[in-house]
């Protein structure tokens, strides 16, 4: 349209003998430009979108492999003479074995198997056979006997973990390699980890326990699971939901419906404003300085994390649910004060529930981001190493749980590469979580969204 | 009497000062024949508010108030040679607390009678192994003195938790009995209560002051005994960091602040470019078949958390950077590095510029375009010489609100630029920033009131007063520039 429109005037002007068909130099050049910037255009759009397709192929091929876990399956024999001196069965006496009682039981059971089997690599004796299971295996198998007591004296089928390392092998992370540079796993004791493979001793199966068990210590990444996390977060979520929806829903009615026009109002309008922009670790500082020194709420407790993400989430509730009280016609408001109702029946009665699609949608936005945010909960003790799971609500609130953010930081930080995959792991779940949400929220919002 | 099973009694109070509240209504109105000015429900609202809402306010208020009362009581009688060297009264009001705490639990679990634990004394008995059994272990065994807090502590925090119980449920009770007695047909029941809820939503809206005074607040105050034990001057004037355990530490501040803006500045200058021409080819270019695909792909970038944008740091992008770039061009051999922090840091930021600038470009009145058109402008120079001057203020606005953003970035940095403060125009060697020590200072195991976690304050009051600034700045701007057009 504009080339010809610019031709026709060279035309009408002086034509120099050219055709009106043939476009002139600068024509050209004006052309290049445009079509130059239009392709920036389109390598911005190509570059933020192969952003997103490598940060999530980053993320799922190295967090994929934690949905699977390694396990070696055997008889173990559970010697009475050994777990219960007395013969009683005596709980007591019974909370007295030690992870060191146990440990050979495994070692003569593993050695039982491989003779059966006529399993035996060159180089690879008992003590280093029984490397090949977790060091986190004995603890296992002490848990079971506690609660069930009655198993002791019997032979029993059990499900081991492997080692971080025999795990690492079969997922491509370990190979023979790097293992003949570990001290912690030689080659020889892979080839044993194929032989055991082949005999249908370890295998590989979905790893239920990663969303169920707690994380586990620096050396142990196989047992390490997300149990506390998921609790922690939902904890954290819950706390948010009962406090931030309310006051929220509460703010924006008297800031949209009540508020004078004011200085007043202004103020309180700027802080919403400058609240939605404050660093969120600016929050944690909060939440450390006034409810943990000053209240004096425990360290690590989901009560601290979720208040301090209620005030977080408070401005984005806030200006989701006034865009949503916003777009109901005054001609509802209005019809109801006609028939006598008062300004507060009009808001309850009528004009809230029509704006409630935008306002739950809105809510759970804010949750979404209250769910991914790490950097408040580092400052109020949640890093801490927690193994036992949160109690019931309301108590649990005050016991210490972690965050699935907060997790994958934890792990990102230990030694072991197989914690990488772990972090990553819970990444995945954690952005499961994140989309389920989003979907909700954009479900409902196709659901019920209304159009005046 | 716990503190759900309080809360649980007020509101069964307040549902049954509703019913109590209706039927009284509806009763007196047929005694006298005369005809209610409200509704019955109303008058039982009006009950169940006055029943609960200051009962719950004040169990809140006291529960917040509470421990700062006890500690600073209890912290007086604490002689000044119960404090070991270097330590601090802080280090013991937390010991205090704790073996108050175990205290109580060994109570609760039978194992000692209220009789014998008065009697306990440290001396004689060994409280530390006692404490062990319910779950409080202690760095060393506990003094006579601090013992004798502890019970104090204990014994007051019982008195207070009963009066605290007693006042709350005589409140409760005193308003639901007041209003249920005021109750007549004539009572205007539904103005009281309309008011009381107008009262609720307006405290509501003064959370968020409160929000922002508590923030300034804390780190004023904060700020300020740090302040004091270490020289402002050295703080924001000294190139070195580096803190140390037991104290003399250097606390420089100046290579922080380079950090910060050299991570900001790499990222702004991807960010900003590739978010802007994003805006526009969509807006201006591109058909509705890419733009209902890639719309939703950007957005979805805006909705990840830091910590997965910190995870790619950390395990993709630093090594790729080290690897490829850093190391065959003989720049460093670190994998966490100013680039890769801000790389990573400019494709968090690019939908959020791209979203922004979006709807500054889009408030350009369309005639502003047509009578470019119309004087035989190509598309781009339209853009470049019409819109982009047009919405240039705009775009300053959203500029800054990105910058105020990349300066407050916490994870990112955290996992991607390094924890070594130095002064350093190489953009592969790892450098730190404000947020990162922030957290470094607050999650180690050093004692609250030394200088080497109290700057972590210093540097949030920072912090926040650069993102406050650049804030206020960006949104004085963008409504100005909204104005225009309006």
């Amino acid at each position: 349209m504009t080339e010809v429109t610019a031709d026709i005037a060279t035309a009408t002007g002086r034509l120099d003998g050219r055709s009106l068909f043939k476009v002139g130099e600068r024509t050209r050049k004006r052309q290049a430009a445009e079509r130059r910037f239009r392709m920036m255009g389109l390598a911005a759009v190509i570059f933020s979108i192969l952003a997103l397709i490598g940060l999530m192929t980053s993320i799922l091929s190295n967090g994929l492999s934690s949905f699977r876990q390694t396990y070696v399956t055997m008889d173990i024999h559970l010697d009475a003479a050994k777990l219960d001196k007395q013969g009683n069965r005596n709980p007591a006496d019974l909370e007295k074995i030690t992870t060191f009682t146990i440990q050979p039981l495994i070692q003569s059971a593993l050695q039982k198997t491989m003779q059966e089997r006529g399993i035996s690599v060159d180089g690879v004796n008992a003590k280093k056979a029984v490397e090949l299971i977790s060091k986190e295996a004995p603890a296992q198998l002490r848990r079971f006997i506690l609660e069930n007591p009655q198993v002791i004296g019997t032979t029993v089928s059990f499900d081991l973990l492997a080692s971080g390392r025999i795990d690492g092998y079969y997922k491509g992370r370990v190979t023979m390699e790097s293992a003949a540079l570990d001290r912690n796993i030689s080659p020889e004791q892979l080839m044993l980890a194929d032989k055991f493979k082949q005999a249908g001793i370890l295998e590989s199966r979905f790893n239920w326990a990663f969303f169920t068990a707690p994380d586990a210590s620096d050396t142990r990444p196989e047992a390490a699971g997300l149990g506390v996390a998921i609790l922690g977060s939902a904890y954290m979520m819950l706390i948010v939901l009962v406090l931030a929806l309310p006051i929220g829903v509460a703010a924006s009615i008297y800031l949209e419906e009540f508020a004078p026009q004011n200085r007043w109002t202004d103020l309180i309008e700027v802080n919403i404003a400058n609240l939605a922009a404050v660093p969120s670790i600016v929050f944690g500082i909060l939440g450390l300085a006034i409810f943990i020194n000053f209240v004096g709420l425990p360290q690590s407790a989901p009560i601290v994390g979720g208040l301090v993400l209620t005030l977080m989430t408070l401005p984005t509730i806030i200006i989701a649910t006034r865009a949503a009280l916003k777009a109901v016609p005054p001609s509802i408001n209005d019809a109801a004060l006609g028939i006598g109702a008062s300004k507060m029946q009009a808001i309850f009665h009528h004009i809230l529930p029509l704006a409630a699609p935008g306002i739950l949608t809105g809510t759970i936005i804010g949750l979404a981001q209250a769910l991914g945010e790490t950097a408040p909960l580092l400052l109020i003790g949640m890093v801490a190493f927690v193994r036992e799971y949160p109690g019931a609500p309301p108590e649990g609130f005050f016991d210490p749980a972690s965050a699935l953010p907060v997790q994958v930081y934890n792990w990102t930080q230990r030694g072991d590469p197989a914690f990488v995959e772990r972090a990553s792991g819970a990444i995945i779940v954690l952005l499961i979580f994140l989309v389920v949400m989003n979907a909700i929220a954009i479900l409902l919002r196709r659901r019920f969204e209304r159009r005046w | 009497m716990t503190l759900s099973l309080i809360v649980l009694i007020v509101l069964g109070l307040a549902v049954i000062g509703y019913f109590f509240g209706r039927q009284r209504a509806v009763r007196t109105a047929e005694r006298d024949g005369a005809k209610l000015h409200s509704l019955p429900s109303y008058h039982g609202q009006s009950v169940a508010l006055f029943v609960a809402v200051p009962a719950l306010f004040l169990l809140g208020a006291w529960l917040f108030l509470q421990p700062a009362l006890i500690e600073s009581s209890i912290s007086g009688k604490i002689p000044d040679s119960a404090v070991p060297e270097g330590g601090a009264k802080s280090l013991v009001m937390f010991d205090v607390r704790r073996i108050a705490d175990g205290l109580s639990q060994l109570v609760d679990r039978g194992d000692m009678s209220e009789a014998s634990l008065k009697d306990m004394r440290a001396d004689v008995t060994d409280v530390r192994s006692r404490l062990a059994e319910v779950g409080v272990a202690l760095g060393s065994d506990v003094s006579p003195v601090v013992l004798e807090a502890a019970k104090e502590y204990r014994s007051i925090e019982l008195t207070a938790s009963f009066f605290r119980n007693l006042a709350v449920l005589l409140v409760a009770l005193a308003l639901g009995a007041w209003s249920l007695a005021r109750i007549q047909p004539r009572l205007r029941a539904r103005n009281i209560s309309e008011t009381f809820v107008t009262a609720l939503l307006m405290g509501s809206s003064l959370v968020a002051i409160l929000t922002t005074a508590g923030i300034v607040g804390s780190l004023l105050f904060e700020s300020i005994s740090f302040f004091k034990m270490y020289p402002a001057r050295d703080f924001f004037l000294s190139a070195t960091w580096n803190p140390q355990f037991r104290g003399g530490s250097d606390l420089g501040f100046l290579p922080l602040l380079w950090g910060t803006l050299y991570v900001s500045v790499v990222a702004l200058a991807l960010a900003v470019p590739v978010g802007l021409m994003i805006a526009i080819y969509l807006a201006e270019y591109a058909g509705s078949k890419l733009r209902s695909f890639a719309k939703p792909a950007i957005e979805v970038l805006a909705g990840i958390p830091t910590i997965v944008y910190g995870l790619f740091a950390l395990i993709t992008v630093g090594p790729f950077l080290r690897d490829w770039i850093a190391q065959p061009l003989g720049l460093g051999s670190s994998s966490s590095s100013v680039m890769t922090a801000g790389l990573v840091m400019g494709i968090m930021l690019i939908p959020f510029i791209s979203s922004l600038s979006d709807d500054i470009i889009n408030a350009v009145p369309q005639a502003m375009r047509d009578g470019s058109y119309g004087l035989g402008a190509t598309k781009s120079e339209t853009i470049k010489q019409v819109i982009l001057p047009a919405a240039l203020p705009g775009i300053v606005g959203a500029f800054l609100l990105a910058a105020s953003r990349a300066i407050g970035e916490t994870m990112i940095v955290v996992m991607g630029a390094g924890a070594a403060a130095r002064l350093d125009l190489n953009p592969f060697e790892a450098m730190t920033t404000i947020t990162v020590k922030i957290v470094s200072q607050l999650t180690g195991d050093t004692e609250f009131a030394s200088p080497e976690t109290l700057v972590a304050f210093a540097l949030g009051l920072t912090l926040f007063v650069f993102t406050l600034c650049l804030n206020i700045l960006a949104l004085y701007i963008v409504r100005k520039y909204r104005e225009q057009y309006e």
